[in-house]
């Protein structure tokens, strides 16, 4: 489908292929995404094959009910960035603006909360490093899974930080009718982001709080 | 560019309660002892169909090029080489009798 009255670079034949463009750069860069995540599962997998228990146990002093109810707020917050990015391609600028508000405030949420949780953590003495507690004789160990969980759920949510900033640009944006249903791409990579945050999420949730539930 | 196949409400608010109902799934079943690697399995099968729905349709790539399910597929292949190779060593060391380590 290509429209004459849509500007694009010279590089490109339309409108069209320079949208394709985007969007599989865009993918380029979550594959790398991919791939960063990826050595940290990786790592997690090893270490937790080689001392299970201790993983197990480590687990279980994380706070189920937040962890689930974070799971909730991020699943909500992937909706409504698919329903922002439906309002841009249907022109809808103000329930583009109001989606993607909803969706700022749920990532802001899912941070509070995330943080409350670390705080907790620091208050029990499980953060790794010289005041590290654990008692019983797995105590290293459960250190080593406690490295993964700040490290992994860290770098996670320096990713919704940075994803807070990108829909914050986009809330300006279509607030001064930047996007409409011709040209929507930036909503619609902000998209990609925000759901792939959401994905790495869903592989930590059960890896992280789970893994030694069913031995209490 | 909007290009983009425009996803009907309904489809999204059944892949939102799709997702909802699966977080408990795997929550509650968290708490049953299946014996062995069994629960970590279980919430890993979860977890792949949770992703599998939002990629396919909270990120349109159902509704994608060919050449963005390559681009999606090479990232996740490339994942799996990373996974299988490293576990495929580490894990199959401690299958050696101790007297060679």
């Amino acid at each position: 489908m290509s429209d004459s009255s849509i500007v694009h670079a010279h590089q490109f034949d339309d409108a069209e292929q320079q949208h394709e463009a985007s969007w599989l750069g865009m993918w380029v860069f979550l594959a790398t995404e991919v791939m960063f995540f990826g050595g940290m599962f990786l790592g997690y997998t090893i270490y937790r094959s080689t001392y299970p228990a201790a993983f197990a146990d480590a687990s279980n002093h994380l706070d189920i009910w937040l962890g689930t109810i974070n799971t909730a707020v991020l699943i909500g917050s992937s909706f409504t960035m698919a329903l922002a990015v439906r309002s841009a391609q249907l022109g809808a600028r103000k329930p583009l603006v109001l989606f993607l508000i909803l969706t700022l405030v749920l990532g802001a949420l899912f941070l509070g909360i995330k943080f409350t949780e670390y705080y907790a953590k620091i208050e029990e003495n499980l953060v790794p490093g010289s005041n590290f507690s654990f008692a019983g004789p797995l105590g290293r160990a459960a250190e080593i899974f406690f490295s993964f969980y700040f490290a992994m759920t860290g770098m996670h949510a320096l990713h919704m930080i940075i994803g807070l900033a990108l829909l914050t640009a986009m809330i300006v944006k279509a607030g001064r009718g930047r996007f409409s249903s011709v040209y929507n791409t930036p909503v619609e990579l902000v998209g990609l982001y925000w759901h792939f945050v959401y994905i790495v999420w869903i592989f930590l949730f059960p890896l992280l709080y789970l893994v030694g539930r069913h031995l209490q | 560019m909007s290009s983009g196949h425009i996803v009907s409400v309904k489809l999204y608010l059944a892949i939102f309660g799709a997702l909802l109902v699966m977080t408990l799934a795997t929550a509650g079943a968290a708490f049953i002892d299946l014996g062995g690697n069994l629960n970590t399995a279980l919430a890993m099968v979860i977890a792949a169909c949770k992703a599998l729905l939002v990629i396919l349709f909270f990120m349109h790539v159902r509704y994608s090029s060919r050449l963005t399910w390559v681009f999606v597929g090479a990232g996740f292949f490339w994942l799996m080489i990373l996974l299988s190779l490293t576990l495929a060593d580490v894990l199959s060391r401690r299958w050696l009798p101790t007297l060679l380590l």
